[in-house]
């Protein structure tokens, strides 16, 4: 990535998004284990249930605060980096962002205060379906985001309007039950939930270890592993709808994941291992797994999937043909206004209208792209390849912890159905040091489906480099300057925040409500024998 | 879908300018107290306790109304995406500064009262202030700005090019307007502390209050004075066609001195409600803060700021972003909107969850009501701040 005014924007929309992304998987998964809890706790009428809602829904708020605010910086940056981006595309990506504020964000943010600030305002079923509108109103966020992330992988339902020099909406349904967009999120959500499970786990993991909290800590854990079994089989099932969808619309980054550079008979291997090398086009030291891509990429054994230079080779054909679109767009465009379009020039552009944006690649290098050489083509044919290293390495590290937090949930879930949840210390130890450890998986997974994108802001329809605003580079770099000063102190301020707020511990139940306290608040024996859920 | 030809393209797009208005009173009505309270919060609380309390009032409701400025941001991507674009990129600096001064807030509200010392309640009461009176200044300067209009040109293509940086802002014009602003808010936010608050902290929140107004009246009324005296207006020159297409290139546009600002107002009288409700809201939360009416007070200076905003649109209509050096690519109400089809896609959107939302914000401010009451937040009652 060079370091012009393009890949400043690039790296500050990727530090801003990357930072976003610590914190809204959590969000999404400890709204709904939360609810759960207040949810046991209003039909058993426990105490316990309501201290562990209080305690968790603590974390959840010092988490939700700065998740709002980062949120602001990702609303506002597409058009402030983003602004051809945002004019040539704002009619089709512009609504899910605005129908994600009007029906889940402001759910969300408006009931979050009544979750804090309501325990004695409200009745124990009111704040409960407050609590669940929270939850609620998190994923249905996700949803829209995700609806607007998967229109640029995969953009359908708009059309390029020649009068208005920008994509506008053919098909609005098409564009909100896109496959891609649906894939994504339940993939994204289940990613959440896994998150917050293996939070709550290690969290309950470091409580029962220091013998503290002990009863709830254990709750929390069986609660936490039977959610983050469920979610992390859903991750690993549904990221591979999206591994299947991405080798229909995003061939390359199936490739580049892949290291694949030539395509292979089919079906083809999976490489577990090795070292991708963009100069050489191969991948050294490679280990492969016979017939596993293949199966992946296609779900059949005759099925092919293409390799990078035959993607290659497809491109430069498809900005040859982008080239005729372009053209004819382009003489469209000089008729006086509002004057009639001959009919032939329309078909002339819509021949190859699927194809504009592969002209558009060589904006790079020329102003007017019908005049570029083939030098040109060849290297705009090349700009399609991604970094591949950084996809091969960071999908490899997403899948194997993929299978890891299946195992470890596995396993808890299995100790607490046969109430030994302390009988092996030393896999506590692994919860409490595998609490990073989503958060990695999460983060690798965006820069899998988003560095997997490039050369592409739409896939096949807008290039990055196209799609940027006109800004100075020293402006660039003093807002990503800014953002990384800020955006490092709060993480450290919010770090030290949530780990003080784990060494304090639960709130003890009776402040507020005397005469309400549980019986089983402070009894040490009461504690180390009180019944799992499953039995009450 | 055909269903969207029910409403005419010029219908909708008349709409959703009246809804672009509707979200930013919206948002300077609900996010303009607490910004408002963030600004007095070191001036209105002297002692720590003082302090939470002013807090405290905001606590439950600041995030629910950021969500408006959020909404904004969203709703004018979507109907208005030229008008996205091009503001945003040339703002740039300055929507960056808003956007740092904001994210101190969740913070400080959340992590002032963790910590015990008294350096690391102090820092954190000036980042609340800073992060309410950047974003009240800088609004009301990129109001002031667009009303001048803007140095901004369109290619061919519609790349856009801004030829101006972040201190070309800080002209006369955009100054006051951009205390016009702060002004309103600190009268806004000065009636919420008078409503939620008692005794001495409440007579302060009074105090700051009377003063925000008697500001409020008197900035606005210079502002107007030197928008006719000062500030050059805009207008089509050529055919308007209305359901054309969003090209802003296709019509001319030029620059009059002179009150070209104030013509809407001649030609169709009854817009002037809105100016005068910005100085009647004023004058009677004014009163209202004297005579201590403590929930209608709230309501007239929510009236004020919302007639000083639609007065911006009102002069303005049917521009949105005129540009200053290219003028003939002004942005307007009827060439920088969205499609046909996402137009009323979005306004279905809106008529189905903007009254949901109205309504259930209505419900969180009911179970709210009261005012804050120091004794339960020493003792650490409902997650206080």
């Amino acid at each position: 990535m060079d370091l012009d005014v393009v890949g400043l924007s690039r790296l500050q929309f990727a530090l801003t998004a990357l930072y976003h992304f610590i914190f809204i998987p959590l969000t999404l998964g400890l709204s709904i284990l939360v609810a759960i809890m207040e949810t046991v706790y209003v039909m058993s009428g426990r105490p316990i249930w309501r201290q562990m809602t209080k305690f968790w829904g603590t974390l959840f708020g010092i988490n939700f605060a700065i998740g709002v605010s980062t949120g602001l910086v990702m609303e506002f940056q597409f058009g402030m980096n983003w602004s051809y981006y945002s004019h040539y595309v704002g009619d089709v990506f512009g609504a899910p962002l605005a129908l994600e504020g009007l029906m889940a964000f402001f759910l969300e943010a408006t009931f979050v205060g009544m979750f804090f600030f309501g325990w004695d305002r409200l009745s124990k079923v009111a704040h409960l379906i407050v609590t669940w509108l929270v939850a609620l109103g998190s994923n249905l966020s996700a949803l829209w985001i995700l609806i607007a992330n998967g229109w640029m992988q995969n953009p359908v339902g708009a059309a390029l309007n020649p009068e208005t020099m920008r994509m506008e909406v053919t098909d609005f349904y098409a564009v909100i039950t896109n496959p891609v967009a649906q894939a994504k999120f339940v993939h994204t959500a289940s990613a959440g939930y896994v998150v917050a499970s293996m939070f709550v786990l290690g969290v309950s993991a470091f409580f029962i270890l220091r013998g503290r909290h002990v009863d709830l800590a254990k709750r929390s854990l069986t609660v936490a592993a039977a959610f983050g079994l469920a979610a992390s089989l859903s991750v690993v099932v549904l990221g591979d709808e999206s591994g299947y969808l991405s080798s229909e619309h995003q061939k390359m980054k199936l490739a580049a994941i892949e290291g694949m550079w030539h395509t292979e008979p089919a079906p083809a291997s999976f490489t577990a291992f090795g070292f991708p090398d963009r100069e050489a086009r191969k991948t050294h030291y490679a280990i492969h797994i016979p017939w596993v891509m293949g199966l992946i990429g296609t779900r059949s054994l005759d099925g092919q999937v293409q390799g990078i230079d035959a993607l290659v080779q497809l491109a430069s054909v498809r900005i040859r043909q982008g080239l005729q679109s372009y053209d004819a767009l382009e003489q469209i465009r000089t008729l006086p206004a509002h004057a009639p379009v001959p009919p032939a020039l329309t078909a002339r552009f819509e021949e190859h209208s699927g194809e504009l944006g592969y002209a558009l690649l060589l904006k790079r290098y020329v102003d007017d792209p019908r005049r570029a050489t083939d030098a040109q083509i060849a290297l705009a044919a090349g700009d399609t390849v991604p970094q591949v290293a950084p996809l091969f390495w960071s999908f490899r590290i997403m899948v194997g912890l993929g299978m890891y937090f299946i195992l470890l949930t596995a396993v808890f879930f299995v100790l607490s159905a046969k109430r030994k949840l302390d009988a092996y210390p030393w896999l506590l130890k692994v919860a409490v040091w595998s609490i990073p450890l989503p958060w990695i998986a999460a983060e690798a997974g965006w820069i899998v489906a988003e560095l997997g994108r490039q050369p592409w802001a739409i896939e096949g329809v807008l290039p990055t480099a196209v799609a940027v605003s006109n800004l100075g580079m020293q402006t660039v770099l003093t807002t990503l300057l800014g953002f990384v000063v800020l955006y490092t102190i709060l993480l450290v301020v919010e770090m030290k925040l949530m780990l003080k707020t784990i060494r304090k511990g639960p709130e003890p139940e009776s402040t507020g409500h005397p005469g309400t306290a549980s019986p089983l608040i402070g009894t040490t024996l009461a504690l180390r024998t009180a019944p799992m859920i499953t039995t009450e | 879908m055909i269903l969207h030809t029910l409403l005419d393209y010029d219908v909708l797009r008349f709409t959703w300018w009246i809804l672009l208005g509707v979200l930013l009173v919206g948002f300077a009505v609900t996010d303009g107290f607490d910004l408002g309270t963030g600004i007095l919060l070191p001036f209105i609380g002297k002692t720590d306790l003082e302090r939470r309390v002013v807090i405290n009032t905001i606590g439950p409701v600041w995030e629910g109304n950021q969500v408006w400025l959020i909404l904004g941001g969203g709703a004018i991507f979507a109907a208005w995406p030229q008008l996205y674009a091009v503001s945003f990129s040339g703002f740039y600096l300055a929507m960056a500064a808003v956007l740092l001064a904001l994210i101190l807030r969740p913070v400080g509200f959340k992590y002032r009262s963790k910590r015990d010392s008294v350096q690391w309640r102090s820092a954190w009461d000036w980042a609340l202030f800073v992060g309410g009176f950047v974003p009240a200044l800088v609004f009301g300067v990129a109001m002031g700005n667009v009303l001048q209009g803007v140095p901004f040109r369109l290619g061919p293509e519609m790349q856009i090019y801004y030829d101006g940086g972040f201190f070309a802002l800080l002209n006369p014009f955009g100054v006051l307007a951009g205390l016009v602003s702060v002004a309103m808010l600190v009268m806004h936010g000065s009636s919420w502390l008078a409503l939620k608050t008692d005794g001495v902290l409440a007579a302060r929140a009074r105090r700051f209050g009377i003063v925000g107004a008697l500001a409020t009246i008197a900035l606005f009324a210079v502002a107007g004075i030197a928008l006719w005296g000062f500030v050059d207006g805009y207008r089509i020159t050529s055919a308007i066609f209305t359901n054309g297409p969003s090209n802003p290139l296709l019509k001319t546009v030029q620059a009059h001195a002179g009150g070209a600002w104030f013509a809407n107002y001649a030609a169709h009288p009854w817009t002037m409600a809105a100016p005068a409700a910005g100085f009647i809201g004023a004058l009677l939360a004014l009163l209202g803060l004297v005579r201590r009416w403590e929930g209608s007070t709230m309501i007239f200076s929510g009236v004020s700021i919302a007639g000083i905003v639609l007065s911006v649109g009102a002069s303005m209509f049917p521009f949105i972003l005129p540009s200053s050096i290219q003028p003939q690519a002004s942005l307007t109400v009827w060439d920088a909107s969205s499609s046909h089809m996402t137009l009323f896609i979005m306004l279905v959107g809106t008529c189905i969850f903007l009254p949901v939302i109205l309504l259930y914000t209505s419900w969180v401010y009911k179970v709210l009501w009261g005012k804050v009451n120091p004794a339960d937040i020493s003792a650490g009652k409902s997650h206080a701040y």
